[in-house]
């Protein structure tokens, strides 16, 4: 048994041995993923020469040959480089457009608001994420709101037009609570000739319109803040007031309406889905020109809508639609056992879906959320055709100013806006990727 | 299928605490009718179940049991006839059909434990915000039910974390913190590996001995013998036959019966 076999068995411990030079190291790394065949090594060249040959004149313009400091064009005129002097120049108004100087502490006090809401929601390990959430979605919108217009609103004879009281907060809490009670009615009605308990659907919408009637209140304080007309908002501001609005209004939105669609109500799935295929086929030009075009076509005379605001609900609605075909896919990956778990406890429609669907759901979702909001954020650029002067837009605009004008002076400006796109979408894109990983590892 | 069932023959006899009592209807089903398009699924059911009482619902793959007791918790609509549970009719009313789903439990034969969250939150979730209960008191009777179903270890775990025997269990237990006055199990070992259905079996004897009014759809003869008060076999949607566990099993009266019980006894 032994005997035999003696001649295969080595006598000696064979120590440890470093492996070839060649597979280890940049020289291994090299030889596995740039030359492992001839077609590579040809293909590796190649792609060399060609990164070489067009990314050395894009460096040569934004840094070797750049100009980065001058008074005006002059210094540009005969630089074939980028003109950052004119970029240094303009900051300002690419991030505040033709917001007054002296209020533009208000937009810094908004940012920095928002900067320190969102900074512990992202980090995951930042504690009290519901009061954080309140912060960010309740609180900071209304004080945005109110800092960045200078709130002190006048809202009596807005919902019920008539001239026999003077306007007066008293007359509009009349007209508030005569809207309030139309509204509770009809809810109740809905409840009971559908079989739900009144209550519950009153205590909601009660809850939702005592809600609405605290933040027009706040609006409507003078804090002594002069009122800044959004028609002077531009640059940055205008971008990311149109962005975040429109990521914060979307989601809730699109959340209503995915759950409309998967109804079992034929008149909830039916104005869902019309409401969803119609945001959908049309494009977003079309949904702002209507917005500031044709909408004030129909309203009656006298009643004037502020043009932002109506750009803001046109992109609102628009990516809610989108948000909803985004979460209805999230919602048809739910297994129907856990809606049998959920109502076999006892739990009712909103409970089941807000404890055990939507946290579910909205999980798988995150790529596709995220998606949408780096394409809202890009969109919003398209506000320039209605005349609104986001980002780009103040930047466009400037580039002819007579006093910078130059060859390069367009392209510059191009290319900073194409770098500060590229900024937040490559964070928001990396954050996403992020919270994916994390939650994967959460799930088994 | 004979060498499971040969887990549970093992138990001892618990005839004496199988008397039923009370002569409160807890369920009751009226010429139910029921159709999945023009498929007739459910033919003229009539069942009586009283408060304290066992009942095994057996028959081939298809017969329409599943679909039987799905609808006494109104999983499943039926489109004729009548449902009483705990004295409520149901109805299209929403509010009766929550009322019963309150007080009725069901064990699902996939489990249904929700993923993201802890044990102790399935436990706690429907106490809290159905029974409108203090989460304190929740989590108190959370801990109880787990330290009955034996797994009060696992209580901060997820559902993925555990085998599927303990998430079954899990499911009892989540169930019983509702108190409810009737369970329904719907295939509770199916989807278990042989050596869990055991620990599942033994929670449900337990309930059983306990007075627990119990509706199970299974295959678990054993468990039919043990502590059942009738056998119900279903075929094609109809209740065939209905006798108690010793005569059903020694002495079949349909044909049909008899083909399956031959087929699933060896």
């Amino acid at each position: 048994m032994n005997a035999p076999s003696q001649t295969f068995v080595s006598d000696v411990i064979i120590p440890a041995q470093a492996p070839p030079r060649n597979s280890v190291g940049i020289n291994g790394w090299m030889r596995k993923n740039l030359f492992s065949t001839p077609l590579n090594s040809i293909m590796t060249v190649i792609l060399v020469v060609f990164i070489v040959w067009a990314v050395t004149p894009f460096i040569r313009f934004t840094l070797i040959d750049a100009t980065w400091s001058g008074a005006d064009r002059q210094v540009c005129l005969q630089s074939s480089g980028a003109c950052w002097a004119y970029v240094k120049a303009y900051l300002p108004q690419f991030i505040y457009g033709r917001y007054p100087i002296g209020e533009r502490w208000r937009v810094d006090l908004v940012f920095w608001i928002l900067v320190i809401g969102m900074v512990p929601m992202l980090i995951p390990r930042a504690p009290f994420k519901r009061l954080n959430a309140i912060f960010l979605l309740g609180i900071f919108p209304v004080a945005a709101f109110i800092l960045l217009t200078g709130g002190h609103y006048q809202f009596a004879g807005r919902l019920i037009p008539n001239s026999i009281m003077p306007p007066s907060p008293l007359r509009f809490a009349i007209e508030f609570g005569i809207v309030s009670a139309v509204i509770l009615f009809f809810v109740g009605l809905f409840a009971w000739l559908s079989g739900r308990p009144i209550a519950g659907s009153g205590n909601v919408v009660g809850t939702i319109l005592a809600g609405i009637a605290a933040v027009l209140a706040l609006c409507s304080i003078d804090f002594g803040l002069v009122p800044v007309e959004t028609a002077n908002w531009g640059g940055l501001l205008v971008t990311l007031v149109v962005a975040i609005t429109g990521m914060i209004a979307s989601l809730p939105l699109g959340i209503l309406l995915a759950l409309g669609r998967r109804s079992e109500m034929p008149v909830v799935r039916l104005a869902s889905t019309i409401f969803i295929e119609v945001w959908r086929g049309v494009p977003l030009i079309t949904v702002l020109f209507m917005a500031s075009v044709m909408l004030p076509l129909f309203l009656p005379d006298g009643v004037t809508f502020d043009k932002l605001l109506r750009a803001l609900i046109g992109v609102a609605l628009f990516n809610a639609a989108y948000m909803a075909e985004t979460i209805r896919g999230g919602l048809q990956a739910i297994p129907r056992g856990q809606y049998e778990g959920a109502k076999a406890l006892g739990l009712g429609y909103w409970q089941m879906m807000r404890m055990i669907i939507l946290p579910q759901s909205l999980r798988i979702v995150i790529p596709g959320i995220v998606g949408s909001f780096i394409s809202l954020f890009k969109d919003t650029t398209l506000v320039i055709i209605i005349g609104l002067y986001d980002f780009l837009g103040q930047i466009q605009a400037s580039a002819n100013d007579a006093k910078w004008a130059s060859p390069v002076t367009g392209l510059t400006g191009y290319i900073f806006a194409a770098m500060v796109f590229w900024a937040f979408c490559f964070s928001m894109s990396r954050y996403a990727a992020f919270t994916e990983r994390r939650l994967d590892r959460g799930r088994r | 299928m004979s060498d499971l069932s040969v887990a549970t023959e093992e138990l001892p006899p618990v005839a004496p605490a199988l008397k039923v009592s009370s002569t409160d209807v807890a369920v009751e089903m009226v010429d139910v009718n029921k159709w999945y398009g023009e498929f007739h699924v459910l033919r003229d059911i009539n069942l009586k179940v009283m408060r304290g009482e066992r009942i095994v619902i057996c028959g081939p793959s298809g017969s329409g049991k599943s679909t039987l007791i799905r609808c006494i918790n109104r999983l499943e609509e039926h489109q004729k006839g009548k449902i009483v549970v705990d004295g409520k009719e149901l109805t299209n009313d929403l509010r009766k059909i929550d009322e019963v789903r309150r007080e009725v439990g069901m064990v699902f034969q996939h489990f249904n434990l929700f993923p993201h969250l802890t044990i102790l939150e399935n436990c706690t979730l429907a106490p809290i915000n159905v029974r409108k209960m203090p989460k304190r008191e929740a989590e108190d009777i959370a801990m109880h039910y787990l330290n009955r179903v034996k797994i009060p270890e696992q209580a901060n775990k997820y559902p993925g974390q555990l085998s599927g025997g303990q998430q079954q269990r899990v499911a009892i237990a989540r169930s019983l913190c509702m108190n409810p006055r009737v369970m329904l199990f719907d295939e509770p070992t199916s989807a278990l590996d042989p050596e869990m259905i055991k620990e599942v079996l033994d929670v449900m004897v337990g309930l059983a001995l306990e007075g627990m009014t119990m509706i199970c759809v299974t295959h678990e003869m054993g468990f039919a013998r043990q502590v059942a008060n009738r056998v119900i076999f279903m075929d094609g949607g109809q209740i065939i036959e209905q006798n108690d566990p010793v005569s059903f099993f020694t002495n079949p009266q349909h044909e049909r019966t008899k083909l399956f019980l031959s087929q699933i006894l060896h």
